[in-house]
């Protein structure tokens, strides 16, 4: 079995049938994950190179630990400051990866749409880690993932996604992955986090959480960015935090078996509360450890396609 | 020199469109009319099944030299102009050195003199760098030969600088050319702010960035009686404010370029950064109002923005890439697709082409009455072509529309009764 794609880029141009084949695919190394010895020798004497334009520590460790349970050779490229300062241009940078005979090129980068050019100038599988506001699939897949093992149906299942949607990834590869599986998807946040027409895209759009919360089976809550705030999107993360906070009291106007998600890092006591975070309800640690066999399943997918 | 145009369709809009022969001699338009005898001596080219027409005349192109020869120079610019039948370009200031004095506009003039291609009209800048403080020395520039003033790709923010930019230039009737962004409602953004943007997770600038613009600029119209001319107009708001403005008694003109007419923001899926430019491509409802605003004259000019980059500069992340695309080599077959679709009328094409732009910046171009230069350009209707940038005459390759057929193609162009293409 095997994506018939060269590339993992997005959600949005995925079926649901593979994104069911990715599902059921990481089912079974999530079983290896909990073995003694938690490796197995499917991707040996294949090449990954995780080539992170932008901080990150759980996206790219769980990338690596991903690929060596594989049997994977694993190379992190440092893209940061150097070559890039010196004006070497992404294509350049990924051109020299490929010349050193990588298979895949795991790619996280600021600017959206970075991973669709390298994917069509690269022979290289390429996989996108997250790019700019635009996608990131694997997170939206292994959040797919934990609701299944927790609630199992998608059809019917009733989520709010809150916080800043217009520059998050994490919330456009999500509603594209819910909407696309049946679910029902709301949105929530104040209208300077919303893009233009977001309601086409299949969710339904509140400004007032309490609303947006009532009766929902899963809440997935977006971090804030701390670092965007010099653009004003609101007036103080006080303000924020008072309007927006997923604290306890808005917990009990959900479903009483409700899930809390979030793609982390969090800031806790800002987008969360920290008895939240830390509550039955949060499967945020579930997330991270689902993450490694999805990412499994990716990398064990799209290797049969070439 | 004498060369003589026979058997063809001549259109000089307003004048004439209908078969008719025309008679160059001395690099002028000597006569126009039928059945025309070849004096001896005489070049004779046979226009059969051709429409014969002014040369098209471009009010908005970077010829990106001095300082960015590797973009393009004045002599491929024009080279690609008059392939795609222009004989006049008006070129904007933003080249390095900023077109800000006497000595660049003269080197721009000998480097279009050295050429010998397309006539050269330079456009100075509105002040001085280009950097929106003081105002350039718009007498000194209009001497050297700046046809207007403009300090396009960055606009004017200061409203009293434009202000002080409208009041001056009535004193040498040079106009004003201001590209309408408001870069506070702009800032980060590379495409049209709308439903294609929110799937991409890019950055948008919206209507509202151009239409507020377009709004100050016509209000310091009216105050100043300076006479505006608005750079590619891309919105339903800026065809509405011009037209009700126009209607006012307000000197103002406008240009649209073909990728405004022809193209929405859809474009830009898979990243296209050959779709990405400044003003970007916008709605639908915004590519109906352009052509409305074309087919009532509310807009007055066809233009191209002709930006031409280099293939890396465009190979790259779109949020990273460079604004703009070139135009010369595709305006025409672009601009007939609008009288296919029923728009406008052959007459009102070429005049949007010609005259109307010749009338804008005050050039005594854009017609073949008797006594004008004699910039003729001889265009095939029903040549079916397809866009192949490799082909081009421009360094730039940079075009979504590679790939499309095009019906229209220019086969002669004539600039001073010389035959400079092919």
């Amino acid at each position: 079995m095997s994506l018939k794609r060269k590339d993992l880029l997005g959600i949005q141009d995925l079926t649901v049938e593979e994104i069911q084949l990715v599902l059921e695919t990481a089912e079974s190394f999530k079983e290896v994950t909990g073995r003694e010895i938690k490796k197995v020798p499917t991707l040996r004497g294949k090449t990954v190179v995780n080539l992170f334009f932008e901080p990150s520590t759980r996206t790219r460790t769980s990338f690596e630990l991903a690929a060596k349970r594989l049997s994977a050779d694993v190379i992190n490229f440092a893209a940061s400051a150097s070559s890039v300062v010196k004006g070497e241009t992404l294509l350049d940078t990924a051109r020299n990866i490929e010349a050193m005979q990588a298979d895949f090129i795991i790619l996280r980068h600021p600017a959206a749409g970075a991973p669709n050019i390298l994917a069509r100038l690269l022979r290289a599988s390429v996989i996108n880690a997250g790019d700019g506001g635009h996608e990131h699939p694997t997170q939206a897949l292994l959040d797919l993932y934990t609701l299944q093992e927790k609630k199992r149906a998608f059809k019917g299942l009733r989520l709010a996604i809150v916080g800043d949607i217009a520059h998050s990834r994490v919330a456009r590869s999500n509603i594209y992955a819910l909407v696309k599986m049946g679910a029902e998807v709301r949105v929530a946040g104040p209208p300077t986090m919303m893009p233009q027409e977001i309601e086409r895209l299949g969710v339904t759009l509140f400004h007032n959480l309490d609303e947006a919360l009532r009766g929902v089976d899963v809440i997935m809550m977006l971090r804030l960015q701390l670092e965007r705030q010099g653009i004003a999107l609101f007036p103080s993360i006080r303000e924020y935090s008072r309007l927006y906070c997923l604290t306890p009291e808005r917990m009990k106007l959900a479903t009483p078996d409700v899930l809390v998600m979030h793609p982390g890092p969090i800031n806790r006591g800002v987008e969360i509360a920290p008895e939240v975070a830390d509550s039955v309800s949060s499967v945020i640690l579930d997330q991270v450890t689902n993450g490694v066999a999805v990412r499994m399943a990716v990398l064990y997918l799209l290797s049969g396609a070439k | 020199m004498t060369v003589v145009i026979h058997k063809g369709r001549v259109i000089d809009p307003g004048r004439i469109n209908g078969p008719a022969d025309v008679l160059i001699q001395d690099g002028k338009i000597a006569q126009v009319g039928k059945g025309l005898a070849v004096p001896p001596g005489a070049t004779a080219l046979d226009a059969t099944g051709k429409w014969v027409l002014p040369g098209f005349v471009d009010l908005h192109v970077h010829l990106r030299e001095p300082g960015f020869e590797y973009k393009e120079t004045i002599q491929t610019g024009t080279a690609a102009a008059v392939a795609g039948g222009f004989t006049s370009v008006c070129c904007m200031p933003n080249t390095s050195p900023v077109n800000d004095n006497q000595s660049v506009t003269e080197f721009i003039l000998d480097k279009a003199r050295a050429a010998g291609l397309a006539h050269v009209f330079p456009i100075g800048a509105i002040t001085k760098g280009s950097e929106g403080k003081e105002l350039a020395e718009f007498g000194e520039l209009k001497d050297a030969g700046c046809v207007a003033v403009s300090d396009d790709g960055k606009p004017v923010m200061n409203g009293m600088v434009m202000r002080r930019a409208l009041e001056y230039a009535r004193a040498f009737n040079l106009t004003v050319v201001d590209h309408c962004e408001c870069l506070h409602l702009s800032e980060g953004g590379g495409m049209h702010e709308g439903l294609v943007a929110t799937e991409l997770g890019l950055s948008g600038v919206p209507a509202a960035a151009e239409d507020v613009m377009v709004a100050r600029n016509l209000a310091l119209a009216e105050l100043t009686g300076g006479r505006l001319h608005l750079a590619h107009l891309s919105t339903a708001g800026s065809v509405r404010m011009v037209r009700e403005a126009k209607a006012r008694g307000i000197k103002v003109t406008a240009e649209a370029c073909p990728h405004h007419f022809l193209l929405t923001d859809e474009a830009v899926r898979e990243f296209n950064t050959n779709a990405k430019m400044n003003p970007p491509l916008r709605s639908r409802k915004d590519v109906d109002a352009i052509k409305a605003g074309l087919k009532d004259g509310t807009i007055d000019a066809i233009a191209t923005d002709h930006a031409p980059h280099a293939d890396f500069e465009k190979l790259r992340e779109f949020d990273y890439a460079p604004f703009g695309i070139v135009g010369l080599e595709t305006a025409w077959g672009l601009a007939l697709t609008l009288v296919d679709d029923g728009v406008l009328s052959v007459e009102q094409v070429v005049a949007l082409l010609t005259v109307q732009p010749a009338r804008t910046f005050g050039l005594a171009k854009g017609t073949l009455a008797v006594g004008a230069d004699a910039d003729v350009t001889i265009v095939d209707p029903d040549a079916q072509w397809v866009v192949e940038p490799e082909q081009f005459r421009s360094k730039g390759r940079n075009t979504p529309f590679a790939g499309w057929k095009l019906k229209g193609r220019v086969t002669t162009t004539i600039v001073g009764g010389r035959v400079v293409y092919p």
